[in-house]
């Protein structure tokens, strides 16, 4: 990570910044890869590859349920297409589309879901793709990304692009803090320990891996030692991850800007429950849709900042379960 | 090109021996379609037996043009041209939506190679049909694309994105065929949700248009050879047919929509189909003969 991770001035960066990055770098590398843009080039940052690449950009206008399609179609002649478009409406509004013509005939689509979170500009619920994870968590066959910063967001586009099957990435619209660097490991199915603790866990994907990071940091100054995972393969998850987290700091905290139902949460619960169930606190948009608003204040209002983890994690941690004495059992 | 009297008979022929497979699948597990299956018999005689580059004993050959059918609930005519023209064992059309078959009740192209996609969910077909083609045009590849869809899946939104798509990047290597049989399943789509008039809203959109009897051997063959030839253009051949032809109780009744026939049903619906495959073997003969 980079040094000093809580700068005031950090370097701050859209991760849809990452995916036009990698998408050019594939341009180049991979003569198979295709775009296709839902009349949302420019601000799914797609904009120079349809320029240099004429011939494997794929202008769908606003029908993304004919773009995942095509996108099909050419997978199955040997192409890699990447699907662009806002989160809200691929995989929102293609998603029987994504279920029988990708998944269940086994196309090797990757869709890209840009603007997913409350952050677009101010363009309120209709554009805040919130519930994006769990629709696509919950398709034999898919895999879900959702990468913390541009760096990581670059480096899962271009794994997304060498894995053969259907992968969803979601990224977002605003700037966030760029932490990770060139360096730092990314592999689909594996999740990455920021820090170390022995008190809880925080595992994060997304715009929220950075304010868990803070929030690790506060609790670390009122003496809890936090260990924070980033877990950008939400599925395949990383059972393995989870599981030593549960066992070395006996409480979990999972933070997501997407709903509590159905995201990273449940997928952290769903190992959980079946394998080490420990007290487990879910950091998300609590079951309700969004609005127009400034970042800072959306993430405020919506329960999704250090303040918010910070308070999760206590949570976890005081259900941690106690011997006759009352003494905590690690 | 003419098309000699013995093929077209051939052609016949064989469009009756698979609508008996039609009827012998649906009875045999006891559910299915049987009007669009039935109606798309001469339909799918011509696309295996005279029209479509394939090599069934090599299903993946890259320069074989690509099927694909969107309206997949009529898959039990697909299989039994499939099998016929050597893809799998006539047999294994006996296992037709039954447990651990390869032939789903609607097709999946990852159980049976030669299925070029999954269809079911209606109006998903032709947009793949479309990304092929444009992978086609940019490999400058040969092969052709034949899309077949139903009438009844023109009420899908999707179907209209790529019908439109098509039309616009003048995809001269796309054709399909429409089943315009009038009936979807609530009843006619005229009554239901009314398409008409289909030929003038393709033109629109800048599609070329061949309207035909979907019965008549040559003109399906006189139509595929001539959307070959339209290069600037996407070709739709709507054929007129009949929902459950062959079989005089189910011709035109949209209640044999999706269901199959009794055994009893079934047996009346065979030997209705024998005495025509009796029919055009004798002139088959009389064809041989030179009378």
């Amino acid at each position: 990570m980079v040094e000093p991770l809580f700068d005031k001035d950090i370097k701050k960066a859209p991760t849809r910044d990452g995916y036009g990055e990698a998408i050019m770098e594939l341009g180049q590398t991979n003569p198979d890869v295709f775009v296709l843009s839902g009349d949302l080039t420019e601000s799914t940052r797609t904009l120079k590859f349809s320029k240099k690449y004429p011939d494997r950009f794929i202008e769908s206008g606003v029908a993304e349920q004919n773009m995942v399609g095509m996108a099909a179609g050419l997978a199955f002649e040997g192409k890699i297409p990447f699907v662009s478009s806002f989160a809200a409406f691929s995989p929102g509004r293609n998603w029987d589309q994504i279920r029988v013509s990708i998944c269940y005939s086994q196309a090797n689509v990757k869709i890209a879901g840009s603007h997913a979170g409350l952050l677009t500009g101010g363009d309120g619920a209709t554009h805040q793709a919130l519930e994006d994870i769990a629709i696509t968590r919950c398709l034999p066959s898919m895999v879900v990304l959702a990468p913390c910063d541009k760096v990581e967001t670059k480096k899962a586009t271009i794994a997304a692009a060498q894995y053969i099957g259907p992968v969803y990435i979601r990224f977002a619209r605003d700037k966030t803090p760029v932490f990770t660097t060139d360096n730092t490991p990314f592999e689909i199915g594996k999740a990455l320990m920021l820090r170390d603790g022995a008190d809880a866990t925080i595992i994060a994907c997304g715009t929220m891996v950075y304010p868990s990071l803070e929030a690790s940091e506060k609790l670390s100054k009122e003496g809890y030692l936090i260990r924070v995972i980033n877990s950008p393969s939400i599925k395949p998850i990383d059972i393995d991850a989870i599981i030593a987290a549960a066992k070395d700091t006996g409480a979990i905290v999972t933070a997501e800007e997407h709903q509590v139902y159905g995201g990273l949460g449940g997928a952290v619960a769903e190992v959980l429950t079946t394998s080490f169930p420990v007290p487990q606190e879910i950091v998300g948009v609590m079951d309700t849709f969004g609005e127009s608003g400034e970042p800072k204040e959306l993430w405020e209002k919506y329960g999704l900042t250090a303040e918010h983890i910070v308070s999760a994690t206590k949570k976890a941690m005081e259900r941690k379960p106690r011997g006759p004495k009352g003494e905590r059992a690690s | 090109m003419a098309i000699p009297d013995l093929e077209v008979l051939e052609l016949e022929a064989m469009a009756n021996t698979m609508r008996q497979d039609i009827i012998r699948m649906l009875v045999s597990v006891g559910s299915g379609h049987a009007g669009g299956p039935l109606g798309m018999a001469e339909v799918f005689a011509v696309l295996y037996f005279r029209i479509l580059k394939k090599d069934p004993k090599n299903p993946f050959w890259s320069e074989r043009d690509r099927l694909i059918l969107s309206n997949g609930h009529i898959c039990a005519v697909s299989y039994a041209a499939m099998a016929r023209a050597g893809y799998f064992p006539v047999e294994e059309l006996l296992t037709y939506r039954k447990i651990n078959s390869r032939l789903q009740g609607h097709p999946h192209n990852r159980s049976l190679p030669g299925l070029e996609n999954t269809g079911g969910t209606l109006g998903q077909g032709l947009s793949q049909a479309v990304g092929r083609c444009i992978a086609g045009r940019l490999d400058g590849k040969k092969y052709r694309v034949y899309c077949v869809m139903s009438d009844g899946e023109h009420d899908e939104g999707q179907t209209w994105e790529a019908l439109m798509w098509a039309g616009n990047h003048k995809l001269g290597n796309l054709t399909t065929l429409v089943d315009r049989n009038n009936i979807q399943i609530d009843g006619h789509t005229e009554d239901i949700f009314p398409l008409e008039p289909l030929k003038d809203k393709y033109e629109a959109i800048k599609w070329h248009v061949i309207e035909i009897d979907g019965h008549n051997v040559r003109e399906i063959v006189a139509a595929c050879e001539e959307a070959q030839h339209i290069y600037e253009k996407p070709t739709a051949i709507i054929c007129h047919t009949v929902p459950g032809k062959g079989v005089s109780y189910m011709e035109n009744n949209y209640e044999w929509h999706g269901k199959a026939p009794t055994k009893e049903q079934g047996e009346v619906a065979l030997a209705e189909l024998r005495a025509e495959g009796d029919r055009i073997q004798k002139e088959m003969l009389r064809a041989k003969r030179g009378f």
